[in-house]
């Protein structure tokens, strides 16, 4: 069993820490992982990515062309990768800062005002805790246990934040469950 | 120590000073930054020195300082970098010094690119610089084995009094995986005490005279003579690879290193479900190169396919392993472009459909 | 019972040189034995040799030593010294190998203010490739590479070593001197006197800059020599300490008009 996911989006929004702490919870449960973040010119444009791979066996290519699921936090991320999601993979879309909509009709596409839901939550950096936490909900990558775990971790030194960001991966883990449980719907019917 | 996330340059770093080495000499340049950047920050803790020198001309000559002085030492860089050190390695080399070198290889020739690349091949096992010298050159897949290699690399060069070099791509440089550290490490190596380096002399053993200058040709002669005994050694100790998939009954062997390997494991891997069948030698020291495992399973398979991030400098020591003139396959991505599991598929298959061009040789 | 009066230092070997009749390495040499010994220092010292004439220099004298590659005998001594603090580390360099090829080594040891001493003996030849310009042959003085003489239009004019490196704010003790003399050679010795005790008191980076004859590829005999470098060098290479480290200024000395 293997999950992958490139996560995407503006430099600044948090997108390598929870492609870390997604390797960091993969890690927790025993399981093999690696984080592979783009570096050189690619970095320059303003938008980075990175890929992570959880895995049952020891992670064979940490370069992954097909990815299982893509966050697009940004609409550069959802040009760029929208195309490389695998047939019947995942397909996140940030809809606070993307207008359009998915080309593909072959990958589960989850639509989520992660700013939004961020601000409505009083913490405007939080949308990548959102965007993390829906995906964990909707493919169960990682227990909920293991992430709060981590996110925990993350923020030991802020315990401020603590509460705040692991209320932001709760509102996405909800979205992203609720998802998952009704597209499993619509194959059973 | 538990198992802890770490970003290869990083690791790569700790390795190191888990090793004993209190001593980094580096210059900067892109994809390696992270391992000086680690070390000026992690030395001083343990009551280490780091140096950002004026060049990597510069930082290879301090190690042979360092080195000659009889403590660890390592330096980093990448391609362009390790091109201006050479004139230093060969001076190690010829003083019998132990060094670690590592390259995270990019894309040339010139400067060429950061992104990663197997073109140092070449330079680290056939011409790293002037005159008649080996280094041994390991080549891990992932950051455990760079962690595990760095800290083997410190014993080896001890142990042979020689330059050891690690070389990775940009992948190993940059990715995170996890590591760990043991704390009960022991050598690899029984190691003697360094007692011809130069700490001071009272008298009490020979003048420690750090020198590869021999103006007696007959003199010079039996240092290359003894210099020789010790890379035939290596050849006969050192070798080191792994071996993946199907051995025996293979219809194509596939010989790769580094992060390449690990893209066509997972091929191999999706392969076998298609019932196809592959084997793998993944060779561990480019030098020396694990000629007999590459015989050996290249005997009992149909076909050979090497996969490189370069225009195919391993293939030479791939025909240097054979029994006969065979034909041998190939693939490549070039410039910092990376071999994906789906190329290895298709070639192997397009192998086994006969409609892959060998490599022509004469 | 005959009494020694002049012996040779513990430090220097008790060997013979290679260098040429009229050389003034040899005394170089000397001085620098002679104060490691006074300073008692010789069981802790290690010295890094050059390429060019002194490039045997790890024959000489009797200490441990490195021979370096061309031009980076600073890196080496960086590298010794990062090391092993507690030793005292002297590089012995010629001008090809520290102002020419050893440019960027040496601005730098000095700039970061290594705790090492560089001897730097400039002859304004190379010596041991057979009498090419260097990087600090006077103008008009003809050497193999320039037989007509030092052209200053395609050449440049002489580096002037100590002066350059006293621009620098961190090195803290820079002077010259020169071996063409018995007068000059006791000053000589007083200014490496002092280079190693700034050292051995992990005080700062020194270097000397040690004026010196080539009889043999200059052409003239010894006589001659020590002549010629007093009328051509001294005027262009003024002796003197350029910087200390007791200044509380490190700003370089400004020179007199």
């Amino acid at each position: 069993m293997q999950n992958d996911v490139i996560m995407a989006g503006f430099g600044g929004q948090g997108i390598l820490l929870i492609g870390k702490m997604l390797a960091y919870a993969g890690m927790h449960e025993g399981k093999e992982v690696s984080w592979l973040p783009s570096y050189g010119p690619e970095m320059r444009g303003g938008t980075c990515n990175c890929t992570v791979v959880i895995s049952d066996n020891p992670v064979g290519s940490p370069v992954i062309q097909s990815p299982g699921a893509v966050l697009a936090m940004n609409l550069p991320s959802l040009e760029k990768f929208e195309s490389d999601v695998r047939p019947g993979g995942f397909l996140l879309i940030n809809t606070s800062l993307i207008e359009r909509k998915a080309e593909r009709d072959d990958v589960e596409i989850v639509e989520i005002p992660a700013n939004t839901i961020a601000q409505d939550l009083g913490n405007a950096r939080g949308a990548n805790m959102v965007a993390l936490g829906a995906y964990v909900g909707a493919t169960g990558a990682v227990s909920l246990e293991q992430i709060e775990a981590v996110v925990r971790q993350t923020f030991a030194a802020k315990p401020s934040v603590i509460d705040v960001n692991l209320e932001a991966l709760h509102k996405g883990y909800d979205l992203g469950r609720e998802h998952a449980a009704n597209s499993s719907e619509e194959t059973a019917s | 120590m538990a198992k802890k996330l770490m970003k290869g340059a990083e690791a790569i770093g700790e390795a190191a000073v888990q090793a004993g080495c209190h001593l980094f000499f580096g210059y900067p340049i892109t994809p390696q930054n992270e391992i000086p950047e680690y070390l000026s920050s992690r030395l001083p803790q343990v009551g280490g020195t780091f140096v950002q020198a004026e060049s990597e001309v510069a930082s290879i000559n301090m190690l042979y300082g360092a080195a000659g002085a009889g403590e660890r030492v390592m330096t980093s860089s990448s391609s362009p970098g390790i091109s201006l050190m050479a004139e230093g390695i060969s001076y190690c080399a010829g003083a019998k010094l132990p060094v670690v070198i590592v390259n995270i290889m990019r894309a040339g020739p010139g400067l060429g690119g950061i992104l990663p690349s197997q073109a140092d091949y070449f330079q680290a096992t056939k011409g790293l610089a002037h005159g008649d010298f080996r280094v041994l050159v390991l080549a891990p897949w992932s950051i455990q084995e760079a962690a595990d290699l760095v800290q083997d690399a410190f014993d080896l060069a001890d142990y042979y009094r020689n330059p050891v070099m690690v070389v990775g791509d940009g992948l190993i440089g940059q990715m995170m995986e996890p590591v760990e550290f043991y704390e009960d490490r022991q050598p690899i190596k029984e190691l003697p005490p360094k007692t011809w380096a130069s700490t001071g002399w009272k008298r009490d053993r020979p003048k420690a005279i750090i020198n590869s200058l021999f103006l007696d040709p007959a003199e010079l002669e039996q240092h290359n003579i003894d210099l020789k005994k010790k890379y035939d050694l290596m050849e006969r100790d050192e070798v080191r690879f792994a071996t993946y998939g199907a051995l025996d009954s293979a219809d194509v062997v596939i010989v790769a290193y580094g992060t390449v390997a690990r893209v066509c494991l997972s091929a191999i891997e999706a392969l076998e479900n298609d019932g196809i069948k592959v084997a793998m030698v993944r060779p561990i020291t480019l030098w020396p190169f694990p000629y007999e495992a590459v015989r050996e399973v290249a005997s009992k398979a149909k076909d050979i396919l090497v996969v490189e991030l370069s225009t195919g400098q391993m293939i030479e020591d791939v025909r240097l392993a054979l029994h006969r003139p065979r034909p041998i396959h190939f693939h490549c991505r070039l410039g910092g472009m990376l071999v994906s599991p789906e190329e290895v598929i298709d070639k192997v298959k397009a192998i086994k459909a006969g409609t892959s061009e060998e490599v022509h040789y004469a | 019972m005959p009494e020694a009066v002049f012996v040779r230092p513990d430090s220097l070997s008790d060997v013979s040189t290679h260098y040429c009749p009229g050389c003034t390495h040899g005394i170089i040499h000397r001085l620098v034995a002679e104060v490691i010994d006074e300073l008692g220092i010789r069981e802790r010292t290690v010295g890094v040799a050059p390429v060019g004439c002194s490039v045997l220099a790890y024959n000489y004298f009797d200490c441990d030593f490195h021979e370096a590659a061309h031009g980076r005998a600073p890196a080496v001594a960086t590298g010794i010294k990062r090391a092993r603090p507690d030793l005292a580390v002297f590089a012995y360099q010629g001008d090809g190998d520290l102002a020419s090829i050893g440019m960027a080594e040496i601005v730098h040891c000095a700039n970061r203010g290594e705790k090492v001493t560089v001897v730097f003996v400039n002859n304004a030849i190379y010596g041991m490739t057979g009498g090419q310009m260097a990087p600090t042959t006077m103008p008009g003085q003809s050497a193999t590479t320039c037989q007509m003489g030092r052209d200053v239009e395609t050449a440049g004019h002489p580096i002037r070593v100590a002066e350059l490196i006293s621009t620098l704010r961190t090195p803290a003790f820079v002077a010259r001197a020169s071996s063409h003399s018995p007068l000059a050679a006791v000053n000589a010795k007083e200014m490496l006197r002092r280079a190693f005790k700034y050292q051995v008191e992990g005080r700062c980076f020194s270097l000397v800059e040690v004026l010196s004859t080539c009889p043999t590829n200059w052409g003239l005999t010894p006589a001659e020599s020590t002549e010629w470098l007093e009328k051509t060098m001294l005027p262009y290479y003024p002796l003197g300490v350029f910087k200390t480290p007791d200044g509380d200024d490190r700003a370089p000395l400004p020179r007199k008009p």
